[in-house]
């Protein structure tokens, strides 16, 4: 019955402009084409990057036609809302990765909208499997509070059927060196946090 | 290995691989990257012109003088070079020259939806649409090699999708860069009358030899199938074939001018002919000229951007509910883009919304200034459109005069600003208008421009004196204010407005993003009475919470406009804390 075909796995990756969306997507294609996946990427820049709603969408597979996803595997939901506003895309019984983070949007913060309540509740209870994560802690956990991103990666490692090689290979690649050590603990951390379908650990190449 | 490249990266991949040595182009979403990816190879010298047009033209110099030239921009800027390109068009090129057309359907960055399709068929050039990142590479090279062997320019389009999606790409080596000789040809390169009448003979029969090549071009192919046939190109092709994955395809590669022949024995192959294209009925109305039966828009939207969900939703010969889990339908909290925190377009909003003036508003960052709060804006129509806009409001209604303002950037300034300035002293009008100089191009994402005094390439260029460019264009009245000082603004456009002749305020200060955060104020809680008045600047990292203003610190980055607009004194400045 199924009227898009394809054996791709799908990802989406949302959230908030600046929150790094961009990078946590570059890792998981570069992750998936050292497993010697095709791959492909779609995101929007410009004007949606001030703050808007953004998405990062993954797909990768044997052949990957569409850079647009139908509907996703994975969400990685960098910020509540964000995850909220994307279920509609997801297929039956997808799983959910929650950042717990909050930012209003600017119809909250002037007061001219409501900030939905219960979440993660409202996600569960469309029966998706659903992963919580407090993201800024576990990232604090790690040295920076901006590691948020791959924490989130870290979890998405646990979900998907890609070899911790690849992962931390990925991590190398594109990952400044300043930033390595501290986005790896981020990574590692994540990855642990998603429970015990975490494989192996990422270790990183020196 | 291949490298997984976005269309723009492979554009400037295919580019660099097939001998360019000149690019030029104006930022604008989705083409900017192009540029910026090619500056980086060696061997090209790539520049942003102050517009489409002046890109186009120093491109066809470029050509002129032998070389192989890359010209890009978005959909709208093609508007702004069209007036070379449509002679261009008769003259012909001597070295290869390739415009790429960055569509943007959807309207993710855009203030229209255009199909430029219709423009290359109006121009009567070749079109290439690739439907991926290898075929925006590759196809820079064909495009560049039928530009020489026809002796045309050559139009690339692409799309959104295309631009900013990546895919994995094989590369190639650099073909070395061969100048051809310059040759004066007056007869081919001077448009007098009595030349372009021969050229637009020169320029039909063309089109008859592109006619028969588009019956063999290589991109132009068929995958075979059931007898359900499907006519796509682009992007919509990667589409068709989720959705439709036993049909048999015809993907054109060269959408101008289409192959009648390939597609005449095409439909005598298949039962039914489903046209999948994104936007205008562009192929579908052409192949209905040709005699042959098909559907389009009577099955896919023609406004906005197709997807696989869509194209599939049309699917008869396999329906089904979509596998989607959960429906759409709650109303959420919309987050629109948003003015960034300590963006110096906001004070001058600010200012501009409580002195309830008209103002005629034109394309950057600024244009976010039309949501709610700050409600700042009346009207955005296209680069430079503002000044006119303005002068044509006084002229028609003397009244508006002194409660109209022309709001601009500098990037989009020099881009199309300076004529209607112009406009404004010849045609003694007396319209003010602000340039926000935040020193750059951000919307697009920081380009240099003529006023920052650095190239593409990265090296130092002449800054040029906005103060003095205004001036010479014959304003008198000219002021600079610091957008961060609301008083200050106030006072200038009070001033201005009243003032019976033209005059230009300049709001000074770099765009917030490219300069470190000062302090952020904090707040007295007990000072603050929760009047809301701070919210008034539609600031990301201002909220209200539980009667209280809250200053995100993480988000702030210091300018201090809240602590102006506080009425009880609650918002002291930053005294360098920082969390």
């Amino acid at each position: 019955m199924e009227t898009v075909r394809n054996a791709a796995t799908d990802v989406l990756l949302a959230g908030v402009g600046g929150q790094g969306t961009i990078l946590a997507g570059k890792v998981l294609a570069r992750a998936a084409q050292l497993a010697g996946r095709d791959v492909k990427v779609s995101e929007v820049h410009g004007m949606a990057q001030r703050g808007g709603s953004v998405v990062t969408q993954v797909r990768f597979g044997p052949c990957v036609r569409s850079p647009l996803i139908a509907f996703a595997d994975v969400l990685v939901a960098f910020e509540q809302l964000e995850g909220l506003r994307w279920l509609p895309r997801l297929k039956a019984g997808a799983m959910v990765i929650l950042n717990r983070q909050t930012i209003y949007p600017l119809p909250v913060l002037t007061g001219a909208a409501a900030y939905p309540q219960e979440i993660p509740a409202t996600i569960r209870a469309r029966g998706f499997r659903t992963l919580v994560l407090d993201g800024p802690a576990l990232a604090a956990q790690a040295g920076s509070a901006k590691a948020v991103n791959m924490v989130l990666v870290g979890a998405l490692a646990a979900e998907l059927d890609l070899p911790g090689e690849a992962w931390s290979q990925a991590l190398e690649d594109l990952v400044p060196p300043a930033y390595r050590e501290v986005n790896h603990r981020a990574f590692d951390l994540g990855r642990a946090a998603a429970g015990p379908r975490a494989r192996c650990g990422s270790v990183p190449v020196s | 290995m291949k490298e997984l490249l976005s269309g723009n990266a492979a554009i400037a991949r295919g580019a660099f691989e097939a001998g360019v040595t000149v690019a030029t182009g104006y930022p604008g979403t989705p083409s900017t990257e192009i540029l910026e990816n090619l500056a980086r190879y060696p061997g090209v010298y790539a520049q942003w012109s102050p517009n489409e047009k002046v890109a186009l033209e120093v491109g066809v110099g470029a050509s002129l003088a032998g070389a192989r030239v890359l010209v890009a921009m978005k959909h709208v800027g093609v508007n702004v070079a069209a007036d070379p390109l449509m002679t261009l068009a008769y003259t012909g090129v001597n070295g290869g020259l390739v415009l790429v057309s960055a569509d943007d359907p959807g309207m993710h960055s855009s203030q229209n939806e255009q199909d430029n399709r219709y423009l290359a068929r109006m121009a009567g050039i070749p079109m290439l649409e690739p439907s991926d990142s290898q075929e925006a590479k590759d196809m820079v090279g064909l495009a560049l090699d039928l530009s020489e062997t026809f002796d045309t320019p050559v139009m690339l389009r692409t799309t959104t999708r295309i631009s900013h999606s990546q895919g994995l790409v094989e590369l190639g080596a650099r073909r070395e860069p061969a100048r051809r000789p310059y040759r004066k040809d007056a007869a081919k390169y001077v448009m007098v009358p009595a030349h372009a009448r021969k050229r637009r003979l020169a320029w039909l029969e063309r089109q008859e030899a592109l006619r028969r090549y588009a019956e063999e071009c290589p991109v132009n192919v068929i995958i075979e199938g059931d007898d359900l046939g499907i006519v796509t190109s682009g992007v919509a092709y990667q589409y068709a074939r989720e959705a439709f994955p036993g049909a048999t395809v015809l993907k054109l590669g060269l959408t101008n001018p289409l192959p009648a022949e390939l597609l005449r024995r095409f439909a005598a192959r298949v039962r039914r002919i489903l046209v999948v294209e994104e936007l205008e009925p562009y192929l579908e109305e052409q192949l209905r000229a040709l005699g042959l039966t098909v559907e389009g828009k009577t099955l896919f939207p023609r406004h906005g951007e197709l997807d696989p969900v869509v194209v599939a939703r049309a699917n008869r010969y396999n329906a089904g509910p979509p596998e989607a889990a959960a429906q759409a339908g709650e109303a959420l909290p919309a987050r629109p883009p948003v003015l960034c925190p300590g963006c110096p377009h906001r004070g001058v909003l600010y200012v501009l919304s409580r002195l309830k003036l008209t103002v005629m508003g034109d394309i950057g960052c600024y244009t976010l200034g039309v949501q709610p709060p700050l409600a700042a804006m009346d009207s955005c129509l296209c680069m430079g459109a503002s000044i006119g806009m303005a002068l044509g409001m006084e002229k028609a209604a003397p009244d508006l005069a002194t409660r109209t303002v022309a709001v601009i950037g500098d990037s989009t300034f020099f881009h199309s600003g300076l004529t209607g300035l112009l406009d404004i002293v010849y045609n003694r009008g007396r319209s003010t208008v602000i340039i926000l100089d935040n020193g750059t191009t951000a919307m697009t994402g920081h380009q240099d421009h003529p006023g920052t005094g650095r190239t593409l390439l990265g090296d130092e260029a002449p800054r040029l004196d906005l103060e003095q460019v205004v001036r010479g264009l014959g304003v008198r009245r000219v002021v600079v204010v610091d957008p961060y000082d609301l008083a200050a603004v106030r006072k200038a456009v009070r001033q201005e407005t009243a003032a019976p002749e033209p005059s230009v305020i300049i709001a000074r200060r770099p765009c917030s993003l490219t300069v470190p955060p000062g302090p952020a104020p904090r707040v007295d809680q007990a000072a603050c009475t929760g009047c809301g008045n701070c919210l008034r600047l539609g600031c990301p990292a201002l909220a209200l919470v539980e009667k209280v203003a809250v200053i995100d610190a993480e988000l702030c980055r210091g300018c201090g406009l809240c602590s102006q607009v506080c009425r009880t004194g609650a918002i002291k400045e930053g005294d360098g804390d920082r969390a």
